[in-house]
């Protein structure tokens, strides 16, 4: 029993670890063939992120990676692409930024507040693209890339003109943005629960609030995944629509539902940095949608393979910065990584499971020739 | 006579399973050869070795008296073996001569196609082995019985003198069939080969010339026709007598169930693939419809368990009308799904049983409570579904993909009986299964209909229809034309009625 369990662990953790394995060694040849050291890359790495300061970084990029990546995990469980995960946290920042500034309310429901309607901006965004999909038969990855070009180049870049702050220097910090939310709309760090196990945190870091609410989301969704009917429901629905709808799942209100939760997670992605400034800066942290997609890949749209990918991620984007500074080797040999670790990660899942698919059909296949045959 | 192929110690491994052990098979030049077998005998697996889509693992092929190693079908039909699959591989929108030159297309300069040189060799090979066909008719407006004789000319026209028929006869009505034989039998007489895999014993009784009998893998013996009845095929087929469907004594009450009254289903092009349509089912009766696939019985059902939305007409389920309800809830209220297509229709192929035993019934106790699945309550009625209904699987953790065509059939019907329903609707409930979880699936809707279910059995095996149904109507391009009592009536005059042919004297 013990052993057939650790052989189904072993498969389990085999495919990431290799992935893993393998980017390291492509990346090492990548960094030899360019000149340099890839001992001292790794060492730079490694050395930086055992720095206190460094986690804290580290965390901070991979709580909006892990809502990202939940996003687009949420729309794959339903065999939907949501490539909209982009438009969609910039539009829930964009709004919520400004619809926050507008209001007083006690600290806790304000932020609340925010949050609400950043998921429900999302949402409705995401839903809408559900829709079009279920009534006129539109594929969900052109739409979604449509409507990231409406938001991206469209309502953000009109907005922030509409919305900033009067030509005024904002409070916060002298940049260009959307009108600062007051103090009690702003989640603060949550500096001192790490500091109950560590040293105290330098150089100013805040570990962002946020990172809460992502293992909340993280929870919530393991939990309406796979304890809930409703969660059955959008799995089965997922994995074979046509036998779903025969079991009583209708597929159309299953891809109009999985497109609107997966776009109201992806409008809690841009909070973490919103929740930190107060605002919608003329340049927000961008691409974390896209990125979401290969952190959803790379963790299996599990939630805890997901928040595991996106510390991955979190870690490599962190490490380009000191790889810069050491000079140890280029801050690309990051992105090269991140690509090898996706494209090793797709070829190892797929072997793993044929690996198992056929252990199974052997076993079936055993009890099968075990009893005799049906002679009724 | 000279063998025109002779296999020896053939074997086929596949992961787990041993499909073909140690086959050895002689046919002799210009016989029918048949070969029978239940359905994971291996039949398959020799054709593909044979037709060289699959090499053996060992053994030897000698055709002609040469030994080969088969690598592709091309090369198979280089040596002149061509084969008929079940499922046809024809272009609708072509033309019967496009068609048959398609992909040997004799060339002119400048590549263009010669339809000329095509036409006349495709005139050629009908008259050489007396195979009727007109060379311009569009592929979709002809019959089934008429596109297999296209799939047959095909063959033939590559110069195959050795012809693979993959289950001929399965998608052919008894009418049909005849017009089959008559074909084979002409070939045979204009010097080709014929190897025949089927199952249906009288009908392998009737065209063969020798008979060979695969069980699990292994030829249990060759025969000939003369010296054997279908009973001694049966046994060497199953080990033991052929189980036959039997209805037993009428549990028939008079309450009714289902009643479907006035139902009309527009398809496409505003044309009623369901016309009209009116039946009931009462508690304890089996109603089966027969008919020639794609007259509506798909559509029928689809309106019945709420996937389609009926156009006129309304559906009483248990006294209640549920035209327009949901699937769900139509389920909740006890209706039964044994669907004709298991992978696509009834099952999560990626999951694991207990989760494929819930389908369709989730959101019912034990199942579920409330808006919480329950796992150990799904777990339970999949050990219960395996154990009852005989599931063979080495647990309820592999996923349902794991499991052979039968065991899949009995676990969709397990799901569907422990729930309890009070209206069942199978929808060719023993297609491609063995006979032995065919009787299996027979034995569990009989005992349900003694306690008083009310069935659908939309099937088109009509010894199935006949063996098990209290009442069998007829429907004939969406229309029930006919309503006809098992006991009375013929596969024969059955095939009849579903053709049309016997309604001009007998409206019903």
């Amino acid at each position: 029993m013990t052993g057939r369990l650790a052989h189904r662990l072993m498969l389990a953790s085999a495919a990431p670890v290799a992935a893993v394995v393998i980017a390291v060694v492509l990346s090492s040849i990548v960094l030899l063939i360019s000149g340099s050291n890839p001992l001292a890359a790794y060492a730079d790495m490694v050395q930086h992120a055992s720095k206190l300061e460094t986690q804290v970084d580290i965390f901070n990029r991979a709580t909006p990676l892990y809502l990202s990546g939940v996003a687009a995990a949420i729309g794959f469980r339903m065999n939907l692409f949501n490539i909209g995960v982009e438009g969609q946290y910039l539009l829930a920042f964009i709004v919520s930024a400004h619809i926050g500034a507008q209001v007083e309310l006690p600290a806790v429901l304000h932020i609340a507040f925010i949050l609400v309607v950043a998921m429900a901006v999302g949402g409705a965004f995401s839903g809408a693209a559900g829709v079009l999909k279920v009534t006129r038969g539109v594929n969900e990855v052109i739409s979604t890339i449509m409507l990231n070009a409406v938001v991206i180049s469209g309502l953000a870049a009109w907005w922030i003109v509409e919305w900033q702050a009067g030509g005024e220097i904002s409070a916060t910090g002298g940049r260009v943005g959307t009108e600062p939310i007051a103090e009690s709309g702003l989640l603060p760090d949550i500096n001192s629960w790490l500091e109950v196990f560590t040293r105290e945190i330098g150089l100013g870091k805040k570990l962002t609030g946020m990172l809460v609410v992502a293992v909340a989301v993280g929870v919530v969704y393991h939990v309406i995944l796979n304890r809930t009917v409703f969660g059955f429901d959008l799995r089965s629905s997922g994995a074979n629509p046509t036998a779903s709808h025969v079991g009583g799942v209708s597929p159309k209100r299953m891809v109009v539902i999985a497109m609107t939760l997966s776009g109201a997670v992806a409008g809690l992605v841009g909070m973490t940095e919103l929740m930190n400034t107060g605002y919608y800066p003329s340049n927000p942290i961008s691409l974390l949608g896209f990125t979401g997609i290969a952190v959803a890949l790379l963790g299996r749209n599990h939630p805890a393979g997901v928040a595991v990918a996106a510390l991955v991620f979190a870690f490599l984007d962190v490490s380009s910065g000191i790889l810069q500074i050491s000079g140890a080797a280029s801050r690309e040999i990051v992105e090269i990584m991140k690509g090898v670790i996706i494209l090793t990660a797709v070829i190892a899942y797929e072997v793993v499971r044929r690996i198992r698919e056929r252990e199974e059909a052997a076993a079936a296949a055993a009890a099968m020739a075990a009893s005799p045959a049906a002679t009724s | 006579m000279a063998l025109a192929i002779e296999l020896t110690g053939i074997t086929k491994r596949f992961p787990g399973v041993v499909a073909n052990d140690d086959i050895n098979l002689a046919v002799a030049e210009g016989e029918i050869h048949a070969i029978c077998g239940e359905n994971g005998a291996g039949k398959s697996t020799l054709m593909k070795i044979l037709y060289g889509m699959q090499p053996p693992d060992s053994g030897t092929i000698k055709i002609g008296g040469e030994v080969v190693e088969l690598h592709s079908p091309a090369q198979a039909i280089d040596l002149g073996i061509g084969m008929v699959h079940q499922h046809f591989m024809l272009a609708d929108q072509l033309t019967v001569l496009e068609n048959v030159i398609l992909g040997a297309e004799p060339m002119r300069s400048l590549g263009r196609i010669d339809f000329e040189a095509g036409r006349e060799h495709l005139d050629e090979v009908g008259r050489a082995y007396g195979l009727d066909i007109n060379a311009d008719d569009l592929v979709e407006t002809l019959e089934i019985g008429e596109r297999q004789r296209v799939e047959i000319i095909k063959v033939l026209y590559r110069g195959a003198k050795i012809l693979i028929l993959d289950e001929p006869t399965a998608v052919l009505v008894p009418q049909e069939v005849d017009e089959l034989f008559r074909n084979i039998r002409e070939l045979k007489a204009n010097g080709a080969t014929i190897l025949f895999i089927d199952h249906k014993l009288d009908e392998v009784l009737e065209i063969a010339d020798t008979i060979t009998v695969l069980r699990q893998g292994r030829t249990v013996g060759t025969v000939k026709p003369t010296d054997v009845t279908a009973h001694d095929l049966a046994e060497m087929m199953i080990g033991s007598e052929l189980p036959v469907p039997d209805a037993g004594a009428s549990t028939v009450t008079e309450e009714v169930a289902l009643a479907v009254d006035g139902l009309r289903v527009i398809g496409e092009g505003d044309r009623a693939v369901v016309d009209g349509v009116s039946l009931s089912v009462h508690r304890g009766e089996i109603v089966g419809i027969a008919g020639v696939e794609g007259n509506g019985q798909a559509e029928l059902v689809n309106a019945i368990i709420g996937l389609d939305d009926p156009d006129e007409g309304t559906i009483t389920l248990l006294g209640r009308e549920i035209t327009h309800y949901s699937v769900r809830s139509r389920r909740e209220m006890g209706l039964g799904y044994v669907p004709q297509d298991r992978h696509r229709d009834g099952l999560l192929l990626s999951f694991t049983l207990w989760e494929n035993s819930a389908l369709g019934h989730q959101t019912e106790a034990p199942y579920s409570r409330g808006p919480w699945l329950s796992r150990a309550g799904m777990r339970d009625r999949a050990s219960r579904i395996k154990d009852d209904f005989d599931v063979r699987t080495p647990n309820i953790e592999v996923s349902a993909h794991a499991l052979s065509g039968g065991n899949q059939q009995k676990l969709i019907l397990g799901r569907e009986m422990v729930a309890g329903p009070a209206v069942l609707i199978a929808n060719h409930p023993t297609r491609g299964i063995d006979v032995g979880a065919q009787a299996a699936v027979w034995d569990d809707i009989r005992e349900a209909r003694a306690q008083g279910l009310a069935t659908l059995l939309v099937s088109a095996d009509l010894e199935e229809l006949i063996g098990l149904s209290d009442t069998i109507v007829v429907m004939l391009r969406g229309r029930l034309v006919a309503s006809l009592d098992p006991n009375e009536i013929t596969p024969r005059d059955l095939g009849a009625y579903m053709t049309g042919a016997a309604l001009e004297t007998d409206v019903a």
